[in-house]
């Protein structure tokens, strides 16, 4: 301003141009490290402080939901591997769920506990990527690296199980696909007993880090009456004191009979929620060694031999019926009569959910898929504004936003 | 469980007559139907209702069945934290019907209003920011609904001429083929290729 200016005060100099400051528009990302993904936030600012905030989805947007259309149920299993690709098979498992319902089907238990076993090692994978990444967006760089030396220990697992490391389509409908190995049960138990001594060295890095605190507390309070209002779930519940967790509250597969804790924050702010996570691991160990004793107890199928199974290999060598049921399984694939369905689990972000609508042939004719870092980063306008700027990438870290599942 | 579910849906009904035209329990999952002025007050109800407290929307979304006179299904789940229970609220639509916003009473179903807008048309009112939220920036047309090609119309590239990315309608080497592989015994309505008698058999049953 050169003060020659008439502004709306009716008089002028130098100073009162330079006063009338404008709110800064920028764009957090689509390509920011901390935006994890493609997020593109327009955030309005005054100064340091975030007056508004927009985000733009969409960027990772495939289409999911349009191409289950017309793809059979069996086909559209590892769709869910890509939603949240962070902890896939928990995302299966509601796709599992759902079609089971439909259908009737009981899973033998040795499937449920093989379930359980690798949901919990899903929930690890991505508390394990959460809490670290979300430390390196306030500032450290260390806890990443040991906590990706752990997740590669559990992506093994994984591919020992079904040949896959992220994308393992493992869940199926009727049970899961293979039977694992005992040497792989043994191994996992030997982890579980490593495991607990890495959580404590992140433990030492960050818990009572000052920089990592004053990055954290009192920044994206969240309260009882904002749970509800913005339809949260998962930590983003827990951290503000409530103990909903739908493993618990509407008990799905057997978790009715493991011990574990449902760990609770108090103050509902980012720090919380951190810790909130490091407790949930610790929990998810506990239930990974009761799954592996009562795994060892407990030999038998894998799959519900049925329509919406396959047979067994050494079935479809000596009979032609199986054989039969196998090729039309695989081709046609199986059909699912009509109703609607919404299956919810706990995954590791909070309630992932399916609504199935079946029409009695072997494709859905629609399907729903509830994420729940949607409805978090929904809420990112709301919880992100009167913060700072360098706050937002605390709060998306807390939120435990991943763009598979929000873009879907 | 299916017993509380009960007496919740006749709760409702007995509460809000005019609004509500039917539930049913069904996979242990209530479902009440309403008609599509009616989904604000009820959902209010639900919230406040002390035998209810459905705080909790948990998603919105709608199925469309084309050969419907009323063509939408829009469809809400809400859960209640307090009593441990979900439902689900369904109402038929017309494709040039307009539904009512609930972002009064639940502020979280601004994103998935959004969301339904933007793959089916379907438009709600006094919604203040009903713009496209997952598809492209500048998309037309309505995803999700029936009569839209999964492909699409349209496909975009980076032009090394212009350097900047293009948008050109949908070339396909080959048509985009749907395998159904129904079995021709039961269900398939469509003629085999090279089947030439099938259509003597269809006059004759």
């Amino acid at each position: 301003m050169d003060g020659t200016t008439i502004n709306a005060k009716g008089f002028e100099d130098t100073k009162t141009g330079e006063q009338k400051i404008r709110n800064f528009n920028i764009n957090f990302g689509p390509q920011h490290p901390a935006a994890h993904g493609v997020l593109r936030l327009v955030l309005e600012l005054d100064g340091e402080i975030v007056e508004r905030c927009d985000p733009h989805i969409g960027l990772l947007h495939r289409g999911t939901e349009k191409l289950m259309e017309s793809r059979t149920y069996l086909q559209n299993l590892p769709y869910f591997d890509r939603l949240d690709y962070v902890a896939p098979m928990n995302q299966e498992h509601a796709w599992c769920l759902a079609i089971e319902r439909l259908t009737g089907t009981e899973v033998p238990r040795r499937a449920s506990l093989i379930r359980v076993l690798y949901s919990e090692i899903g929930r690890i994978l991505s508390h394990l990527l959460n809490v670290t990444t979300q430390a390196m967006d306030v500032g450290a760089l260390t806890p990443p690296l040991w906590g990706f030396e752990e997740r590669e220990k559990l992506m093994v697992f994984y591919e020992r199980a079904c040949g896959a490391r992220l994308h393992a389509a493992y869940f199926r409908p009727g049970g899961v696909h293979q039977d694992l190995p005992p040497e792989l049960i043994d191994d996992i138990e030997a982890w579980s007993h490593e495991f607990p001594n890495v959580l404590d060295d992140i433990d030492g890095l960050l818990t009572e880090n000052r920089i990592f605190k004053q990055r954290n507390a009192d920044i994206g309070v969240v309260t009882e009456e904002e749970i509800q209002d913005w339809g949260f779930s998962g930590v983003m519940v827990r951290g503000s004191g409530l103990a909903w967790d739908l493993r618990r509250a509407q008990p799905y597969e057997c978790y009715d009979e493991f011990e574990f804790q449902i760990p609770v924050g108090k103050n509902g702010d980012c720090y919380d929620r951190y810790l909130v996570r490091m407790a949930e691991m610790r929990e998810s160990v506990k239930i990974i060694r009761q799954a592996i004793e009562k795994l060892r107890a407990e030999p038998g199928d894998i799959l519900a031999r049925g329509k919406v199974t396959p047979p067994t290999r050494s079935d479809m060598k000596t009979s032609m019926e199986a054989l039969i049921h196998h090729f039309k399984l695989y081709t046609e694939g199986f059909h699912v009569p009509a109703g609607e369905v919404y299956a919810a689990v706990e995954a590791p972000k909070g309630e992932f959910g399916v609504y199935l609508v079946a029409d009695g042939s072997n494709k859905p004719y629609r399907a729903k898929l509830r994420a729940p870092g949607y409805l978090h980063l929904q809420a990112m306008d709301h919880v992100a504004s009167g913060h700072q700027l360098a706050d937002v990438a605390a709060i998306i870290g807390t939120m435990d936003i991943v763009f598979g599942e929000v873009d879907r | 469980m299916s017993e509380a579910l009960n007496d919740l849906g006749a709760h409702l009904e007995s509460k809000r007559p005019d609004c509500v035209t039917g539930w049913e329990v069904a996979f242990g999952e209530l479902t009440v139907t309403v008609t599509p002025e009616a989904i604000p007050g009820v959902v209010e109800l639900l919230k406040t209702d002390p035998t209810c407290r459905f705080s909790t929307l948990i998603d919105i979304t709608a199925v469309d069945y084309p050969g419907r006179e009323k063509r939408f299904d829009m469809v809400y789940h809400f859960l209640s934290m307090y009593q441990n229970q979900r439902i689900r609220i369904r109402a038929e639509v017309r494709e040039d019907e307009m539904v009512p916003s609930i972002i009064e009473i639940h502020p979280s179903s601004n994103w998935f209003e959004r969301e339904v807008f933007d793959m089916f048309g379907i438009i709600f009112t006094g919604h203040p920011d009903l713009r496209r939220i997952l598809t492209d920036y500048g998309f037309r047309g309505f995803p999700l609904r029936k009569d839209f090609p999964t492909t699409g119309y349209t496909e975009v590239r980076f032009d090394e001429v212009q350097k900047r990315v293009v948008y050109e309608p949908v070339k396909l080497v080959q048509e985009y083929r749907q395998f159904d592989f129904m079995s021709p015994w039961e269900g398939a309505q469509y003629v085999l290729p090279g089947d030439d008698k099938a259509g003597d058999a269809g006059a004759k049953g």
